[in-house]
């Protein structure tokens, strides 16, 4: 039983961790209300932590912000009464949620994310030596620089830290650097047999440790130009080494997710069908609210409104698109996948789609060759083309997190537009005075999905308490209200769709199997 | 997979005038392009080079590797055929004579032949998916509309080819120096652009993570047509990668070519977007008062001159990095980004011809890239004539290349790019079959 690892030492080592790193399911018995109730609260309760993470970096969080966050959801979601029984809960937790995030891509994407998140905050948490640990278990067999190699490379080690900002202490600490170095690589030979107590060595050296790794090891440290790279190899310091962990988990994890759904799909799924599986979809169902691939009550609409409906629900992101679409008679690839497949969450038909972009693109290029290059692209986002996957609209989070480049218009206005730019577009929408000052400090403190909350507010007059989270919710949350205000509706207590998200304990009676209370063994993942 | 196809369509996508004598010149293309892919087009190189190695007769060729590769043909009337794969280079041969195809893409190598992809998804496990391709870059002189003056759109020329080369020289010395590979080929595009494949196998089996990563790597540019500032540069130095590319080749190209070409301070409109870079505006319209009031120095290098000794004078502490940051706007590569992220994504091959300028994709050296000329580039037309220049005489199909001006081109792609290549790929052949065999010698002697 290795992953059990740190239960199996806890007893005569403290300083172990419970960071666990998820390599093998537990071999425990599991009620089947623990089983639903663990996951729930790892995935989407009030409290609970993924979906804490998921906002948290859809808001923009700054590393030290989301440390904070992490640190707290975690606390507070995954307690419980029997302090022996936290791991067994992560890990329940856990490997439930991969069942239910298995079975598709998207979900894949998602949950790796976010676990890999997750798993990088309580990494940097931990201590030193339960750091070095896990370094040990991943098995990461890196070498620290010798002083030959060092000295030669010392300049631009000094310069990339100095460019990340980790300026003064780290230049001295690399003066002092070769004593410290003969200390350490005594040390780090003995990593394991852990003859001397290292914490207070590597406080004191962190900076000046380097380990040169492949550079496939460290991509979020390429990525941000956070390492110096020569010859294929990345130098990283040994405050660094997080990210190599990280990515070893993710990696791990991904492969692990395509094995599970392969299970799932072969036996899983047909064995348990009375049993795990309805728990598993019912899960998954809700996961991040609904995806607006399908048009709801609000959202039907046609042609002929469509210009009066993108000056009245559409959010800013796509009035502005819609605006530079008819004016333009033009947008990129990225605009016009972002536009489009909002409307077609709204309801826009293929048929009226295509009659929608044909208008607008021969007035530039003429019908055409509308026709013959973009009507393919208008049909696929449809799935009518290619390997037909019906697309499902673009999140904020997706939005917010798109580079747009020169000509392009899609992207998030709250993030993408300059100060004036976006100051100007608001006043266009008829947000003005402490409403603007408002939306604009948001924006500042990188909170783009709030600051859209706000405009909606301001332009609607009415509250929104659930956030924004889609600009197809957006659209479904201005049409209701709009709609309401002129004719009474008695639809107020009716269940709405794009409001699961926010109930605490979606999961209703009759999706509970109906054998329930019997034992289940989670090593069948 | 769908999704690429869509960026992939975006090349195309692109407005232009459609005229009728355009149409009448391509029907006409089309028949060269035939006598083109009949006697020119060097499918053996690119099978040699789709092949790494695998085309040979060493235990360790992985036989089934270059069917394995998927090609996708667009034809006449925007007819596009994905999935397309070939048992060897004769299959490659008659498949594009037949089809003759106006573009040739090449996508990853799948773990399956791509085209009997059907009949192993029916088990639903998603069991077919790429598993080896290039690291490629794609860079649009469209990307660099805000900073040109001379063409816009799909245009290219003598004036703004000097931006192309910033982006090859850069990048090129980044791939070798930073990410240590060896094998890369550069490409002119055809019309507005060009290709880079790098070909070492350390590059081909990249996760999409990893290929993320180097992307991001380059990544500085933040565009929109929203936001004034294109290129933000934080941190007190820059990183070594940004500040050799500043120091080695960016500065340079700025002062001694673009600032001239472009003429980027002579008029109100150009300059100003500029000063736009410089967050303090009061500076900013300092110098544009100056600039406006004094007929006396107009120069490019004169009005350079004193926007620099204003940012770096000591006065405004916050405005030191300007220089910088101006200098990385109208000069550092812009890449499209999507296309290097993601395995399965299309590039147009090499020695393609471009159906809407006649150019065929020739290679570039990197070492000469300042030199090359986008329009100088050898086109259908002109192979042609000179084919048909040689008269009836019945002539080896060498002899034949070699009277035309593709000869040049297709040796430079054979003596600095596929043979060095060739030549790693068998060291690397060897020395994992040894190994292999070291390996399993020992588990014998176990037994």
């Amino acid at each position: 039983m290795e992953i059990i690892r740190s239960q199996k030492k806890t007893s005569d080592d403290e300083a172990a961790s419970n960071l666990s790193l998820y390599r093998r399911a537990p071999d425990l018995e599991v009620r089947l209300d623990d089983f639903e109730l663990y996951a729930i609260d790892r995935l989407r309760g009030f409290y609970a932590v993924l979906r804490g993470i998921s906002d948290g970096l859809s808001r923009g969080k700054r590393p030290d912000e989301m440390e904070k966050l992490v640190n707290e959801l975690w606390k507070t979601s995954m307690r419980h009464p029997d302090a022996t029984q936290l791991i067994n809960k992560d890990l329940i937790s856990h490997f439930v949620l991969r069942l239910v995030y298995c079975r598709t891509e998207e979900l894949r994407k998602w949950f790796l994310s976010m676990e890999t998140t997750l798993f990088r905050y309580r990494f940097r948490l931990e201590n030193p030596e339960s750091q070095r640990m896990l370094m040990t278990e991943f098995q990461l067999p890196y070498k620290a620089l010798s002083n030959a190699e060092y000295e030669s490379v010392k300049d631009k080690l000094v310069q990339v830290s100095r460019s990340i900002g980790q300026s003064s202490n780290c230049v001295i600490n690399v003066c002092v650097g070769i004593y410290w170095r003969i200390l350490v690589s005594a040390m780090l030979s003995t990593l394991n047999s852990r003859v001397v107590d290292p914490d207070a060595i590597v406080d004191a050296v962190v900076d000046t440790i380097f380990f040169k790794v492949p550079f496939e090891e460290v991509p979020e440290l390429v990525a941000n130009r956070r390492v110096f790279l020569l010859k294929g190899n990345a130098y990283v310091a040994m405050n660094q080494v997080a990210s190599i962990v990280v990515s070893h988990f993710r990696s791990n994890l991904s492969k692990a997710l395509v094995l599970t759904n392969r299970k799932w799909t072969s036996t899983i799924k047909e064995q348990e069908k009375d049993r795990l599986t309805p728990i598993v979809e019912a899960l998954g169902s809700s996961y991040l609210g609904p995806d607006y691939s399908q048009p709801t009550e609000f959202t039907n609409i046609s042609l002929k409104d469509i210009d009066q409906l993108a000056n009245s629900s559409f959010p800013l992101c796509m009035r502005h698109l819609f605006n530079k679409l008819r004016d333009d008679h033009h947008l990129k690839h990225g605009g016009r996948m972002q536009l489009g497949l909002f409307l077609k969450g709204v309801g826009l038909k293929l048929e009226d789609a295509l009659a929608f972009w044909r208008a607008e693109f021969s007035q530039k290029i003429g019908s055409e060759r509308f026709d013959k290059e973009y009507a393919y692209a208008v049909r696929h986002n449809y799935g009518k083309e290619g390997k037909r996957t019906d697309y499902t609209p673009y999140s904020c989070q997706k939005i917010i997190s798109v580079n747009p480049s020169v000509g392009d218009h899609h992207g998030c206005p709250y993030r993408h537009f300059s100060e004036e730019n976006l100051r100007a577009a608001l006043a266009k929408m008829g947000v003005a005075g402490h409403a603007m000052d408002d939306v604009m400090d948001k924006v500042k403190n990188r909170h783009y999905q709030v600051a859209c909350t706000m405009t909606f507010e301001a332009v609607h007059a009415a509250s929104c308490d659930a956030g924004i989270n889609h600009p197809n919710q957006y659209f479904a949350q201005s049409r209701k209200l709009l709609e309401s205000k002129v004719v009474i509706s008695e639809s107020r207590s009716k269940a709405r769709p794009d409001l699961m998200f926010f109930n605490p304990h979606p999961a209703s009676p009759n999706m509970k199997p109906n054998v329930s209370n019997l034992p289940c063994y989670t090593n069948l993942i | 997979m769908t999704m690429e196809e869509n960026i992939d369509e975006r090349d195309d996508m692109q407005i232009d005038a459609h005229s009728l004598g355009n149409q009448q010149l391509n029907q006409f293309s089309f028949d060269y392009l035939k006598v083109y892919y009949g006697k020119l087009f060097p499918y053996a190189d690119i099978f040699r080079w789709m092949s790494y190695g695998n085309e040979g007769k060493h235990p360790a060729c992985d036989e089934s590797f270059f069917s394995r590769r998927e090609f996708s043909f667009t034809l006449e009337n925007d007819v596009y055929l994905r999935f397309q794969s070939f048992k060897g280079a004769t299959d490659l041969e008659n498949s594009i004579k037949e089809k003759c195809p106006h573009k040739i893409d090449i996508g990853p190598v799948y773990n399956v032949d791509p085209s009997r992809r059907h009949a192993y998804a029916q088990g639903g496990n998603n069991v077919f998916m790429p598993v080896e391709r290039e690291l490629i870059f794609d860079i649009d002189i469209t990307e660099y509309d805000d900073v040109r003056y001379c063409c816009s759109g799909s245009d290219i020329c003598l004036d703004c080819w000097p931006l192309m080369a910033v982006a090859i020289k850069v990048m090129d010395t980044v791939l070798r120096d930073d990410f240590g590979f060896n094998h890369i080929l550069w490409v002119y595009s055809g019309r507005r652009g060009v290709h880079c494949w790098v070909c070492d196998g350390r590059a081909r089996r990249l996760s999409n993570e990893q290929r993320s990563s180097i992307a991001d790597y380059f990544h500085v540019y933040k565009g929109g047509e929203n936001s004034l500032k294109k290129a933000s540069l934080t941190g007190p130095v820059l990183h070594p990668v940004l500040g050799r590319a500043y120091k080695d080749v960016l500065i340079e190209y700025f002062e001694k070519k673009l600032m001239q070409k472009q003429r980027l301070f002579s008029f109100e409109e150009r300059y100003q977007k500029i000063l736009d870079i410089i967050p303090d505006k009061s500076v900013a319209s300092e110098i544009h008062e100056k600039w406006q009031a004094r007929r006396s120095s107009t120069s490019e290098e004169g009005r350079w001159d004193q926007l620099k000794s204003i940012l770096q004078s000591g006065k405004h502490k916050a405005l030191r990095r300007c220089v910088e940051e101006i200098v990385f706007t109208y000069t550092y590569p812009r890449l499209d980004m999507e296309v290097s992220k993601h395995m399965n994504h299309l590039l147009k091959a090499p020695f393609c011809v471009h159906p809407k300028t006649g150019r065929v994709c020739v290679p570039i050296d990197p070492n000469q890239c300042e030199d090359f000329d986008p329009t100088s580039v050898p086109t259908l037309s002109m192979l042609i004539e000179e084919l048909n220049a040689g008269g009836l005489q019945m002539d080896t199909k060498n002899g034949e290349l070699e009277r035309t001006s593709l000869a040049q081109p297709i040796r430079f792609f054979r003596s600095s790019f596929l043979q060095p290549l060739m030549k790693s790929c068998k060291e690397e052949m060897e020395s994992a079959y040894n190994a292999k065999i070291q390996q399993s010698g020992k588990s014998s002697f176990n037994w």
